[in-house]
């Protein structure tokens, strides 16, 4: 298990870790960044600025109550629903491929794909606002068609690391991949 | 290929045997259905497993042996399972032993006639039979069966959830029965039944048949000639009424046809067209015992008159309004009086129908609010076809007023072709250019003068009436709106996967397990409910089937794609 530092495509440190549970499976581990306690404190001081602006105004103490649970709600909705904590990419040869995401809150939500339905696995590019943007994706093979492709699954979407890292995990996963290529029946 | 082992998490504490189930040499897996613990006789062994395979259409063999020592490993008990490859010849032959209390298992498989000396990679993953049984992990697109969709499907996991489904059998021994042979699996606990449900489950033939010979009778009788004459057949298209009880007529008859379901979808259809039939009706009981409880359908048909007077009345001010000088417009004193001394007539004639009308009211009210007890759809169905009555007026001016905006314009257009010297080939479907006589020109502009100035009058009457209307449109669409609600609500999928999600399970998780060098990689299947994000296909499907039984309601088709979608997400 060797676990390395990277940064996002904002500048944010991230870091990948991989495992390797035998010779066809492995797993590829990447944790966001935290969250920040200066922009939590920065949120939370403008909505209470803003509470005690409007109780000056309407005298009615309800409103800093009010400040207060939503407050603590929307922390509590944007921890389990919003934030990701880490995302990983579970490759098993022959069996399949599996995404996970683990929200801040504990949840986590899991895709199975199985390695029949997996065409391949590639980086692709993408021209997002004034930057060029890679991300790793899965495609799925068409069962109509043998050459077609019918969804793109993209990867890593909350963390989103550079290129060095893509690279890292587009190797790793190559190499099982490759696997049932070479295996013959 | 990696071989992949599916080993029932229910024997891993059984005693040593040999291991039975199904191999799947596509995806190069062996589905380990059972374990068959010693003494037994092979002959006896073999017998079992062909009348298995019979029964259930799966390819059931013996695919190795397992070994579950408490003490250190028994060298004649490793050298008695090894003879047993020869008797139960199965290529590979896998031997999976466990000792004492350790985590790691250690698995090997043999395969006498490959010269391949590299060790094949084994992967060990342990399944709960119970959860995988009763799941249903169907392929999404029901297209024809053909060998290559066969094909394909033996490459996916749905091919293990099938084996394990179809040899239900296999779990119905009990391990207390006393026979030739004593297997583990997973027990249930005893078969669950209820004497009423036993019941209707013997009952349910015969009432489908009556059912179905009762509908085919009454749709007979809809579409017999009689009915189909000009007056009749104009009435019952506009009555939403007999919309409502054609559409449940068609539900009906797709629950009580006597061929069971193909395939899940048309299951899941018809437990949603029962269920929400089933909650109809008793809303529609419910609210009859409501409606009949302290006359209060006598509350209703007195109060009935006054607001129909009341409505009459506000029509009145409001034609006076505009005969006046509406929002501070200037009308064209004649027309403005004819027009309102011809509406108010007519409310005049309308109000003295409905005073005649009045004693009859309460009886006829009484009499179809007895209809409520075939659903509250049809009552509300009712409701909406009350209200059109009621408002039949209104419809009756927005005509009028929309007749004569209609000539209007359309005069209007006509003569101010005239006015520019052109005109509107009907041949050509073209503007033309034409030459006028003199007093075809004269008479022209006179009469598109005369148009041109009266036509803000015209077009107040018809706004107003046209905004009354959409009024009414409204109600009566938001009546419709919780009628299509109820009736395409899939209510039977989100019971089901508010309390028992697994049935509808559509995906699997896989868990690693603690590992050793030298032992075989362990994975924990887990079936949750999570569908995964592709394969749209048969929501889709879905939707459209519940939008093609009523096609004026796309809202509906959205709450149904939205709830099928939360559904089995």
């Amino acid at each position: 298990m060797e676990e390395r530092r990277y940064r996002s495509a904002g500048g944010a440190p991230i870091a990948l870790r991989r495992r390797q549970h035998s010779a066809s499976c492995r797993e590829l581990a990447v944790r966001c960044p935290r969250l920040q306690l200066c922009s939590l404190s920065a949120v939370t001081s403008a909505v209470w600025l803003a509470a005690y602006g409007l109780f000056a105004l309407t005298e009615n103490s309800m409103v800093l109550s009010a400040a207060i649970f939503v407050m603590l709600i929307g922390l509590i909705m944007y921890l389990h629903f919003v934030k990701i904590d880490q995302e990983s990419l579970l490759v098993i040869g022959s069996l399949g491929i599996q995404v996970t995401s683990s929200y801040a809150s504990g949840k986590e939500s899991t895709t199975f794909i199985e390695m029949s339905q997996v065409k391949d696995v590639v980086i692709n590019e993408a021209i997002h606002m004034q930057k060029v943007i890679y991300y790793l994706c899965i495609l799925l093979q068409d069962p109509r068609d043998p050459q077609g492709i019918s969804e793109v699954v993209p990867l890593f979407q909350s963390s989103k690391p550079r290129l060095d890292c893509l690279i890292e995990v587009y190797r790793s996963c190559q190499e099982i991949l490759d696997q049932r290529k070479t295996v013959p029946q | 290929m990696v071989l992949k082992v599916f080993f029932p998490s229910c024997c891993s504490s059984a005693e040593s045997g040999i291991l039975i189930g199904c191999w799947i040499s596509k995806q190069s897996s062996a589905v380990i259905l059972a374990v068959v613990h010693f003494p037994f006789i092979p002959v006896q062994v073999k017998q079992y497993l062909s009348e298995v395979q019979r029964v259930t259409k799966v390819s059931v063999s013996v695919l190795g042996t397992w070994s579950n020592s408490k003490q250190e490993k028994e060298e004649s008990l490793s050298e008695f399972l090894e003879d047993l490859g020869t008797i139960f010849s199965h290529e590979p032959w896998i031997q999976i032993s466990k000792e004492g209390d350790s985590k790691f298992w250690s698995c090997s498989a043999l395969r006498k006639h490959s010269n391949n000396l590299k060790e094949e990679e084994i992967i060990l993953v342990y399944y709960d039979q119970r959860k995988v049984m009763l799941s249903h992990l169907h392929p999404p697109l029901d297209t024809a069966t053909s060998t290559d969709q066969e094909a394909d499907d033996a490459l996916k996991l749905s091919a293990i959830f099938d084996t394990v489904a179809k040899s239900k059998i296999l779990f119905m021994t009990d391990r207390y029965d006393d026979g030739p042979i004593k297997l583990t699996h997973w027990q249930s606990d005893g078969i669950e039944a209820s004497i009423i449900v036993e019941l209707m489950k013997q009952a349910s033939v015969p009432v489908c048949m009556l059912l179905t010979f009762l509908l085919s009778l009454i749709s007979g009788v809809c579409r017999s000639r009689v009915l189909k004459f000009w007056p009749l057949s104009f009435l019952w298209s506009k009555l939403s009424t007999c919309e409502q009880l054609g559409h449940r007529l068609q539900h009906l008859q797709v629950i009580s046809s006597s061929q069971k379901a193909q395939n899940q979808t048309q299951l899941m259809r018809k437990a949603n067209i029962f269920v929400s039939l089933l909650i109809d009706v008793v809303l529609g009981i419910l609210l009859m015992s409501w409606l009949y409880r302290k006359n209060r359908i006598g509350h209703l048909a007195d109060t009935l008159i006054p607001v129909a007077d009341h409505v009459a009345e506000e029509l009145q001010d409001l034609l006076q309004w505009l005969m006046g000088a509406p929002a501070g417009l200037k009308m064209n004193r004649a027309l403005d009086q004819v027009l309102g001394r011809f509406f108010l007539y007519h409310i005049h004639l309308w109000i003295s129908y409905i005073h005649l009308m009045s004693p009859f009211i309460e009886m006829i009210l009484w009499y179809v609010g007895l209809s409520a007890c075939l659903g509250l759809t049809v009552a509300l169905c009712i409701l909406s076809d009350i209200i059109a009555l009621l408002t039949f007026h209104i419809y009756c001016f927005y005509v009028y007023g929309a007749r004569l905006y209609c000539l209007k314009i359309y005069g209007l257009s006509s003569l101010w072709r005239l006015f520019r010297g052109k005109k509107w080939n009907v041949l050509r479907q073209r503007v033309d250019s034409c030459s006028y006589d003199l007093d075809q020109l004269f008479i022209g502009t006179l009469l598109f003068t005369i148009l041109l100035f009266l036509l803000p009058t015209t077009a107040l009457y018809y706004l107003v009436f046209t905004l009354l209307r959409l009024l009414v449109v409204i109600v009566q669409g938001l009546i419709h709106l919780l009628v299509d609600l109820i009736d395409s609500l899939p209510l039977y999928s989100i019971i089901l996967r508010l309390c028992r999600s697994y049935r509808l399970a559509a995906g699997v998780k896989f868990r690693v397990l603690e590992q050793q060098d030298g032992k075989p990689l362990r994975l924990l299947m887990q079936v949750c409910s999570v569908r995964p994000p592709p394969l749209h296909e048969h929501q889709t499907a879905e939707a459209n089937w519940w939008y093609k039984q009523t096609p004026r309601k796309l809202v509906a088709l959205q709450w149904t794609k939205e709830i099928l979608s939360f559904v089995t997400k």
